[in-house]
C-alpha cells in the first residue's frame, strides 16, 4: 500500500515538474518579472557609446541615445519622402534672408553670386522645459545648489541619482547659442567646426579667441579644479540673440545645407548650468560627465547608464506636447501608420537597451522575443530569409509562424571601391587609365558580390547617389552606361568582352603589356586580413583575373592602411560614406578636386581632380533642388562615370525584423530620433514570450536518471572492493 | 617570513618595469598617438587641426621619451613614458581615451568577473577533486579507463564549443535560463551567473581531472601509503586521509597562484555573456586601442601573477612544515 502511495505521489511531483512550464512565467527571461507587462521597449547596443556631448557625437551608435534626448531645432517628417525637413522645438522652418555685399537684403530668389551673406532666424516655442536634472536645482535663496560641491557633499554621490533635489527651467534661444558656441571650444572636440567655420561667421576667429581665453582660465585654475570657461560671456558676430526665444545664425554667401544640420544633435540646446556643473572635479572622477549624462528636452532622458551592461530611456515627465504625424506617402494609411495621427509622443515608456557583443545570444533572445526588434547578421540569414523565385526576399516560414515582419531600405550610404588618382598606373586623366579603370568596372560583377558576401542586402550603385536623395535617376535614365546597358526593362553589365576590349585600347590586350608582354599587375589596399575576409579579398583577385589583370592583395592593420589613404600610396582601396544629410551635396564632394585627401585631408579619397567637375560643384552645391540644380547633376554623374574614379559599388539594403506586438515601423534612415513614434502591445509580447519559453525538464531528469545508472558498477565494484579488503584483512 | 615577503616585492619592481617597458613599447610600435586619436575621433570630416587637439587634451603631443626642449629632469618627465606608465607604480591609472576614471571602472567591473570565476573556482575544484579521486580509486578499472578517455575528450574541445552548445542547448532548446546577460541586484543575479559557471566548469572538467587524478596516483604508490594499507585501512580511509592531504599540496599551489588571476575575468565568457566585468573591459580596450586602459590592464596583470606567486610560496609554509621561507 506504502509502495503504491510513494509511487503515486513520485509520479504526481514528476509530473507537475514536467508540467511546470505550463505555468504562465518563465525561466529565461532575462528582465524582472515585474516589468513583464510593462510599456517598456526591448533593444539592445554592440559597441558603447564613446560619447554623449552633442558637440562631439558623431556615431549611429551614439545617436540612437542622444537623438531621442536632445533636440536641435528642426527634424525630419517620420513618414515623407523624399526627406522632408519640419520644425522639432522652432515654431515653424528658419526664416532665412539674404544679404549683398553692402548689406542689403536680397530676394529669396536672387541669384547666388549675389548673395554675400545670409541669415537663418529661428523662433523656438515657449514652454519646452528641460528634464529634471541637478544642474538646475536651487537652494531657499534662488541659487544653484550643486555647483560648487563640497568634499563633503561629494562623499555621498556615486551616481547622477544621488542628488537629492533636481530641477528644470526653460528651454531659450541663449541655450542654442550656447551650444554653437561650444562648437568652437578648446575643451572639446567637435567634428563639424571645420566645415561650420567655413560658412558661419567669425567662427574661425572665435576658436582662436576661446582657446587663448581657456588657456589663461587654464592657468589660473588651481590643480584639484578642473578649467571652466563661461562661453555665455564671449560673444562672436555668427550668431545672435533677438529675443528669448529667437536667435539668428549669420552665414557667409548662401548655405541651404545648414538646414540640414539643425536637424542634427550638434545644433541641439546646452543650459550653460550643465556644463558648468559638469566641470567639477570631483564629479568627473566618479565618472560624472557630460559625455555620459546628456541634459536634454527631448521625450526621453537617460537614467540609467551603464555602457557596461545596460543603458535605460525614461520618458521626460517635462517633455512637451508633440503629436504624431497626420500625414505621409501614399500607402501609410493602408499599412496603418497613420493610426495614431495626432497622438502625444512618445508612446513607449522606458526603453532598455542591453549590451550584447555576440550575434547568437542577441538572435535567440529575439526569438525568444525577449528583443523586439532585430537586424539579420549573415549566420542568422538563412533562418530568416528565403528568396522569392523572382529574386525578392520574404520571411521563412519559421519566422512568420512567430508573427515576424520584415521591412527593408535602401541606405543613403555608399560603399565603393576607389582608384588613388595620383597613381602613375590607375590614377590620372589619360585616355588610357581611364580605360583601363573603365575595364575594371565592368569585370567587378558586384551584382555577385552582393549575393555571395551580403547575401542580397544591396543594390549595385550607378553612380555617387544613392536612392531617395535629390539628384538620383531611376530607370533608365539612371544607369551607368559605361558599365550597364539597358535590357528587357532592366540594367545588365556589359560583357567581358568590352572590358577586354577597353583594355587592350589602354595598351593592355589580355592584361599584358603590348610593349613589353609583361602582366598589368595592380594592387589592393586593404585594411582588412585574416581568415574571415580571405574569401572576399580571393573573390576580388579573381574579378581582375576575368580580364588578365594581376591583383596584388595588400593586406595591412587599419592604422597602416590608414596611413597609405594620406600619403597617397595606396593604389585601389574600398571606402564607405554615410550621409550627414539628404542633400547630393553630401555626396558629390566626396569627388570634389579641393577636398583631396592627400593635399587637404578632405574626404575625397580618390584624389578625384577634375575642372569642369569641380566647376559644377561649386555651382551646384548651395542651389535649391530644382530642374537646374538636376541638370547640373546629371552633368556631373556624367564626368564622373566617364572618369570613373570608383567602381560605384553598392547601396547598402537594411533588413530589419519586428515582433508582432512593435507598431508604427516605417524605416527612416535619415532621421534619428524616431523613438517617440514607436508603439508596443506589452501584453501580446507577454503572451508570446510565455507561449514560446515553455521550461523543458524531461532531458535533465534524463540526464540525472543516466548518470546515477552509471554510478550504479561504480557503487557496486566499491562495495565489492571494500568488502574485499575487509576480506582480505579477515584472512591476514 | 616577512623579510622574505620585502625581499620578493623589491625584486618585483625591475619585472614591473620591465613589464611597462614592453607594453609601451608594442603599443607604441603599432600605434602612433595619431592612429589613437583617429580610433577614437572617427575618420569622419576628421582635420589633422582636430587630430593635434585630441593630443594635447591628453598629453599625447609630448615626445615618446625624451624631451629635448626640456631642461633637466624634465628631458624625461615631461614625456609621453613617463606620464602615462610610471604613475602606474602609485596606482594612478588616469583617464581613458573616452574620459572615464579607469580606477573606477576597474573598481566596478571586478565584481561581475569574481561572480563568475569563485563559483567556477569553487565548484570546478570541488568536483574535479572528487572525480580524480574516484578514477584514483578505481584505477586500471573500466571505469578509471572510460573517464581518462572522457577527460581527454573534454579537454579537447574548445571553449568556444562549451559556451555556445551550452547556450544553445540549456537556454534555447530548453529556457531554463536566460541565454545571457547579468544583473547585480543581490539574488536575480544567480540566475544569469548558472549557465556560466556550469559552463566554466565543465570545461575545466577534463584538464582539472587529468592533472589531479596523476596527483594522486603518484601518491599512492609511495610507501607511507603501502604501510598504511599493510596497517589494515580500507582503501576509501586511505585515499581521503592520507593520499587528498598529501597530494592536496600542488592542488593548493596551482590554486592559491590562480585566485589573484579571477580579478581579471574571462575574455570569451564575459563576451558572449553579456557580463561587464574586466575581461570584457581590456577586449574593448584593445580594440579601440586605448592605450591607457590597455597598460592599466597589463600593469594590474603582472602585479596580480606576482603577488599569485608569493601567495604561493607562503601557502607552501603554511601547509608544508618542511618548508621553510629564506
Amino acid at each position: 500500500m506504502i509502495t503504491i502511495t510513494t509511487l503515486k505521489t513520485t509520479l504526481l511531483i514528476a509530473a507537475g515538474i514536467l508540467l511546470a512550464g505550463c505555468s504562465d512565467s518563465v525561466w529565461n527571461n532575462p528582465y524582472p518579472s515585474s516589468d513583464a507587462k510593462s510599456n517598456i521597449l526591448y533593444k539592445s547596443f554592440e559597441k558603447r557609446p564613446k560619447r554623449l556631448d552633442p558637440v562631439s557625437s558623431y556615431s549611429s551608435n551614439e545617436y540612437e541615445f542622444i537623438a531621442q534626448i536632445y533636440e536641435p531645432p528642426l527634424q525630419y517628417h517620420y513618414l515623407k519622402r523624399p526627406y522632408t525637413l519640419i520644425p522639432r522645438t522652432a515654431k515653424s522652418l528658419p526664416r532665412v534672408n539674404y544679404y549683398d555685399a553692402q548689406g542689403n537684403e536680397l530676394s529669396a530668389d536672387a541669384p547666388i553670386e549675389k548673395i554675400a551673406s545670409s541669415s537663418y532666424v529661428i523662433s523656438i516655442q515657449p514652454g519646452i522645459k528641460f528634464q529634471p536634472h541637478p544642474a538646475f536645482a536651487k537652494g531657499a535663496d534662488g541659487e544653484l545648489l550643486y555647483h560648487n560641491l563640497t568634499a563633503e557633499q561629494l562623499e555621498k554621490i556615486y551616481a547622477l541619482g544621488d542628488f537629492e533635489k533636481t530641477d528644470s527651467r526653460e528651454l531659450t534661444a541663449a541655450d542654442y547659442i550656447y551650444q554653437i558656441k561650444r562648437l568652437a571650444a578648446p575643451n572639446v572636440h567637435s567634428p563639424i567646426l571645420g566645415i561650420m567655420a567655413e560658412y558661419i561667421v567669425g567662427l574661425t576667429e572665435y576658436a582662436a579667441t576661446l582657446k587663448k581665453a581657456y588657456e589663461i582660465v587654464k592657468e589660473k585654475t588651481p590643480d584639484y579644479e578642473l578649467p571652466y570657461l563661461d562661453l555665455s560671456s564671449i560673444n562672436f558676430p555668427g550668431v545672435e540673440q533677438i529675443d528669448r526665444y529667437t536667435y539668428k545664425i549669420n552665414v557667409k554667401g548662401k548655405y541651404p545645407q545648414l538646414q540640414y544640420w539643425l536637424a542634427m544633435p550638434f545644433f541641439a540646446p546646452m543650459p550653460p548650468e550643465a556644463d558648468r556643473f559638469y566641470t567639477q572635479a570631483g564629479l568627473k572622477d566618479k565618472n560624472i560627465i557630460l559625455d555620459w549624462f546628456p541634459v536634454g528636452t527631448g521625450p526621453y532622458m537617460l537614467t540609467i547608464n551603464n555602457p557596461n551592461r545596460q543603458m535605460v530611456l525614461e520618458r521626460n515627465p517635462n517633455y512637451h506636447f508633440e503629436a504624431y504625424p497626420s500625414e505621409g506617402e501614399p500607402g501609410d494609411a493602408e499599412a496603418g501608420l497613420l493610426k495614431d495621427a495626432g497622438k502625444q509622443l512618445p508612446f513607449i515608456d522606458k526603453v532598455v537597451y542591453s549590451l550584447e557583443r555576440e550575434a547568437i545570444p542577441y538572435w535567440n533572445k529575439f526569438l525568444q522575443g525577449y528583443y523586439d526588434i532585430s537586424s539579420i547578421s549573415s549566420d542568422s540569414f538563412d533562418q530568416a530569409i528565403t528568396m522569392t523565385s523572382s529574386g525578392d526576399p520574404t520571411l521563412t516560414d519559421e519566422m512568420q509562424g512567430k508573427g515576424i515582419r520584415l521591412s527593408t531600405a535602401v541606405a543613403t550610404s555608399t560603399y565603393y571601391t576607389g582608384f588613388n588618382m595620383l597613381d602613375p598606373v590607375v590614377g590620372g586623366t589619360s585616355e588610357k587609365a581611364r580605360k583601363i579603370r573603365r575595364a575594371i568596372a565592368i569585370a567587378v560583377d558586384y551584382e555577385e558580390y552582393i549575393s555571395i558576401f551580403s547575401n542580397g542586402r544591396g543594390i549595385p550603385a550607378q553612380g555617387p547617389i544613392p536612392g531617395g536623395i535629390f539628384g538620383h535617376l531611376e530607370g533608365e535614365a539612371g544607369i551607368n552606361p559605361y558599365v550597364y546597358d539597358w535590357v528587357n526593362g532592366k540594367p545588365q553589365r556589359k560583357p567581358l568582352s568590352e572590358a577586354k576590349r577597353l583594355l587592350a585600347e589602354a595598351g593592355y590586350p589580355g592584361g599584358r603589356d603590348a610593349k613589353s608582354g609583361e602582366p598589368l599587375l595592380l594592387n589592393l589596399d586593404t585594411g582588412q586580413s585574416g581568415p574571415d575576409v580571405k574569401a572576399t579579398l580571393d573573390w576580388w583577385a579573381k574579378q581582375f583575373k576575368k580580364i588578365g589583370i594581376e591583383l596584388a592583395i595588400r593586406s595591412t592593420d587599419y592604422n597602416r592602411f590608414q596611413e597609405k589613404m594620406l600619403k597617397g600610396t595606396a593604389q585601389i582601396f574600398q571606402w564607405g560614406w554615410n550621409a550627414d544629410y539628404p542633400d547630393p551635396e553630401n555626396f558629390m564632394f566626396l569627388l570634389y578636386g579641393p577636398n583631396g585627401k592627400v593635399k587637404l585631408k578632405g574626404e575625397n579619397a580618390a584624389n578625384y581632380s577634375n575642372p569642369e567637375f569641380d566647376n559644377l560643384f561649386v555651382q551646384m552645391k548651395n542651389m535649391d533642388n530644382s530642374p537646374e540644380r538636376q541638370v547640373i547633376i546629371d552633368k556631373m554623374v556624367d564626368i564622373a562615370r566617364q572618369d570613373s574614379p570608383w567602381l560605384w559599388g553598392l547601396h547598402p539594403k537594411g533588413f530589419s525584423l519586428y515582433h508582432a506586438w512593435y507598431s508604427n515601423t516605417k524605416p527612416n534612415l535619415i532621421a534619428n530620433n524616431t523613438l517617440k513614434y514607436k508603439r508596443i502591445q506589452p501584453d501580446l509580447r507577454q503572451q508570446r514570450r510565455i507561449e514560446w519559453n515553455q521550461p523543458i525538464m524531461w532531458p535533465v531528469y534524463i540526464l540525472l536518471a543516466l548518470l546515477v545508472l552509471a554510478l550504479l558498477p561504480g557503487i557496486y565494484s566499491y562495495v565489492q572492493k571494500e568488502h574485499r579488503s575487509a576480506m582480505n584483512k579477515e584472512g591476514a | 617570513m616577512f623579510a622574505y615577503i620585502v625581499r620578493r616585492t623589491l625584486y618585483a619592481i625591475p619585472l614591473l618595469i620591465g613589464v611597462n617597458l614592453i607594453t609601451f613599447l608594442l603599443f607604441f610600435v603599432v600605434n602612433s598617438p595619431d592612429d589613437m586619436a583617429r580610433s577614437q575621433l572617427g575618420n569622419k570630416n576628421l582635420t589633422p587641426a582636430a587630430i593635434q587637439k585630441w593630443k594635447e587634451a591628453r598629453g599625447y603631443d609630448k615626445p615618446v621619451a625624451y624631451n629635448e626642449s626640456a631642461s633637466g629632469a624634465n628631458k624625461f618627465t615631461e614625456t609621453i613614458f613617463f606620464e602615462k606608465s610610471v604613475k602606474l607604480f602609485v596606482f594612478d591609472f588616469g583617464t581613458a581615451d573616452d574620459g572615464r576614471d579607469i580606477s573606477h571602472d576597474i573598481a566596478e567591473r571586478m565584481w561581475p568577473s569574481l561572480a563568475i570565476a569563485i563559483p567556477s573556482l569553487i565548484v570546478g575544484l570541488l568536483l574535479n577533486i572528487t572525480l580524480s579521486m574516484l578514477l584514483a580509486f578505481f584505477r586500471g578499472s573500466y571505469i578509471d579507463v572510460t573517464g581518462v578517455i572522457l577527460a581527454v575528450t573534454l579537454l579537447s574541445i574548445s571553449a568556444m564549443f562549451y559556451i555556445i552548445g551550452g547556450q544553445y542547448a540549456i537556454s534555447k532548446l530548453l529556457h531554463l535560463v536566460p541565454i545571457s546577460g547579468y544583473d547585480d541586484t543581490g539574488l536575480e543575479a544567480i540566475r544569469f551567473l548558472i549557465l556560466p559557471v556550469i559552463i566554466g566548469v565543465i570545461s575545466g572538467i577534463g584538464s582539472g581531472t587529468r592533472i589531479y587524478r596523476t596527483f594522486f596516483l603518484e601518491e599512492i604508490n609511495r610507501d607511507y601509503v603501502k604501510t598504511a594499507r599493510a596497517k589494515g585501512l580500507s582503501e576509501s580511509w586511505v585515499l581521503f586521509k592520507h593520499v587528498l592531504k598529501n597530494a592536496g599540496l600542488p592542488i593548493l599551489t596551482g590554486v592559491v597562484a590562480a585566485i589573484p588571476l579571477l580579478f581579471l575575468g574571462s575574455l570569451l565568457t564575459e563576451s558572449f555573456f553579456g557580463i561587464p566585468g574586466l575581461g570584457s573591459y581590456t577586449i574593448d580596450a584593445i580594440q579601440s586601442q586605448d592605450f591607457g586602459i590597455v597598460r592599466s590592464m597589463v600593469f594590474l596583470s603582472a602585479v596580480l601573477y606576482i603577488l599569485g606567486l608569493l601567495l604561493t610560496d607562503i601557502s607552501y609554509t603554511l601547509v608544508d612544515p618542511r618548508v621553510r621561507l629564506n
